[in-house]
């Protein structure tokens, strides 16, 4: 298996499938899963190596999404990079947006004002409501429940797009957030239909989980399937509910404590086998603290300027200095780094994504695991190569 | 926490013989970094993340910088002699002074079990061109896994000690660093040299510019 091949093959390998001879064992397989197979949520390729069916080795590839964001960031203005930020993790755009922006008010000392804050936190929630059911939609689908929920999951999540759709004209693509507040405020009603998509939401929850969570099929092939030790997930950089599966109490929404978040009351859930039933588990469970969030953000939210009156977009330039800024997004720790020389541009405009470091332990989880089981850890990491590849 | 000064003093008292300095952050954020040399990079980062007090565990992210040569121009007071015969006043003199361009490599490191953070390090290379090696962190870090080689592939930094230095986003064939400073987009990325291109430059020299040529031998070969 390891060291030079005692039987060189005569006629050279082909560039998909390589048998690796071995006298005693048998042959290895080289299996390239991808870029355009179904299962990996876009782009995005893994190199395999399988002893019968078992993973032995396991390579992702990148790349094929590359469009050096970070260097369009780099030339273009400040604002101008907001709807570039939609297109990293095009599900969640509006964490995406507030993310951004809250890194460029930290480098400016930009002030917000309350009732952004509080539209921040509500957008953010029903941004993680629609980027968890999806999760849990593709999740099952990459088990071979080809469908049913994938179609239940976005029937729901169609409601939230709505929502997001007549607050910022564009479904997915929002381009929402300012430095210093949002764009537009709410038209007449929308706080108030806000409230009835998370009245519901948790029915749908109840629903849903009655459908999956207890399912045979589904135990079967999540629980014990691809466990991430704590200790591993620290020091892998791993973040958002894989970290909090693996049973490691941080969330940036407690600890950091940005925007309002403090004034709400919520709970944060642990996995105890950090496996990737737990990680679906911590996900479903996250959405109902979510559904509690938005019913005290929509309770509470003031009225009042939805822009700080000395917010400057046009010719925005911050002063020389760096920042580093984090936010709790759906996937994990969305942060950006900005470095600004005075300038229009930021010097320096990188993004940490949380997709791409979520993957460092891809290799770690599959090795052993049978070639199916692949797919759905990878599906449990929840990526999007928006973001891995940027 | 202890604050940066506190660290750094730590930091030099542990480790004789490394420079550590402060690098102070003027924006609002004040998020103020430790600059190490690169030959006490891995220690100190290991330091770091064991030291009970700190207990930097993760390294949330690493991100590559180039810095290319400028020239800065410094106010200096310089003694001029008074041409009159009296004693040499003082002078504002601007004075230009051109600082070696260096690639940076930095580190924004949390402690979770602490709950603190961000410790800002930076480690930084003897110039852009031929050494441009720094320590690996992926051994203190697995996170740096995949962003170092991301810094490799965009920027060029060699990190020494990387288990799987390879590039990352670009492609394996891909020359250059797209992510420097000083980084020319080529005209067209697909190009690649065809028979047509021999063609034409044969043609050219059969028919010189003038001595009638076919229209078609005077089209020149793409760059």
């Amino acid at each position: 298996m390891i060291g030079p091949d005692p039987f060189p093959l005569s006629s050279p390998p082909g560039p998909q499938v390589r048998p690796v001879h071995d006298p005693f064992h048998g042959d290895l397989l080289e299996v390239s899963m991808g870029p355009h197979h179904p299962s990996t949520h876009g782009v995005f390729r893994m190199m395999v190596t399988l002893d019968g069916e078992t993973v032995v080795k396991l390579k992702p590839v990148f790349g094929y999404l590359h469009r050096n964001h970070e260097k369009i960031g780099e030339n273009t203005s400040y604002l101008g990079s907001m709807p570039y930020t939609d297109r990293l993790d095009y599900l969640c755009s509006m964490t995406n947006n507030w993310a951004y922006a809250l890194a460029v008010e930290k480098l400016a000392g930009q002030a917000v004002p309350e009732r952004a804050e509080y539209l921040r936190v509500i957008l953010a929630e029903l941004t993680r409501l629609l980027n968890h059911t999806c999760l849990a939609g593709f999740l099952l689908q990459d088990c071979g429940a080809s469908g049913t929920p994938l179609m239940y999951a976005f029937r729901e999540r169609e409601k939230i797009l709505d929502l997001f759709e007549s607050l910022s004209g564009s479904r997915m693509m929002c381009n929402y957030q300012r430095f210093g507040g949002c764009r537009v405020d709410p038209p007449a009603g929308w706080l108030e239909a806000a409230r009835t998509v998370a009245g519901n939401y948790g029915q749908f929850l109840d629903e849903y989980e009655a459908l999956l969570t207890g399912n045979e099929i589904l135990m079967a092939r999540t629980q014990g399937v691809g466990v991430l030790p704590g200790p591993l997930a620290v020091s892998a950089g791993v973040t958002g509910p894989m970290l909090r599966a693996a049973g490691v109490a941080y969330d940036l929404r407690k600890v950091d404590g940005y925007g309002v978040y403090p004034r709400f009351e919520f709970r944060v859930p642990l996995g105890a086998h950090g496996d990737t039933y737990d990680r679906y588990m911590v996900r479903v469970l996250e959405m109902r603290e979510s559904i509690g969030i938005l019913r005290q953000a929509l309770r509470d939210i003031p009225g009042g300027p939805i822009m700080d009156p000395k917010a400057r977009l046009r010719g925005f330039r911050a002063k020389p200095g760096e920042v580093y800024s984090r936010i709790e997004g759906p996937k994990g720790e969305i942060g950006f780094y900005l470095i600004s020389e005075g300038g229009p541009n930021p010097y320096r405009y990188r993004v940490r994504p949380p997709s791409l470091i979520n993957l460092t332990i891809l290799e770690d989880l599959c090795l052993g695991q049978s070639i199916a089981d692949t797919v759905v850890i990878l599906g449990s990491i929840d990526i999007v190569l928006g973001e891995v590849d940027r | 926490m202890e604050t940066l000064e506190q660290i750094r003093d730590r930091l030099l008292a542990r480790f004789p013989g490394s420079a550590v300095a402060l690098i102070v952050n003027l924006g609002p954020a004040a998020q103020h970094s430790l600059l190490v040399d690169g030959s006490h990079g891995r220690a100190v980062a290991e330091f770091l993340r064991d030291d009970p007090a700190l207990r930097l565990e993760f390294c949330s992210n690493m991100s590559g910088v180039d810095w290319p040569a400028r020239e800065v121009v410094e106010t200096a007071v310089v003694a001029a002699p008074d041409p009159a015969g009296g004693p040499p006043r003082s002078v504002e003199q601007k004075v230009k002074r051109l600082v070696p361009g260096y690639l940076e490599a930095v580190y924004h490191l949390f402690s979770i079990e602490l709950r603190h953070g961000p410790v800002v390090l930076r480690l930084r290379t003897a110039n852009r061109t031929d050494q441009v090696t720094l320590p690996s962190l992926t051994p203190v870090w697995r996170s740096c896994e995949f962003q170092e080689r991301e810094a490799f592939d965009l920027f060029g930094i060699i990190f020494e000690g990387h288990p799987d230095l390879r590039r990352i986003l670009m492609w394996d064939e891909f020359k250059d660093h797209p992510m420097r400073k000083d980084y020319v987009e080529p005209d067209d990325y697909e190009w690649e040299p065809t028979p047509h291109g021999d063609v034409l430059a044969k043609a050219r020299k059969h028919y010189p510019a003038g001595a009638g040529a076919p229209a078609a031998a005077q089209g020149e070969p793409r760059p």
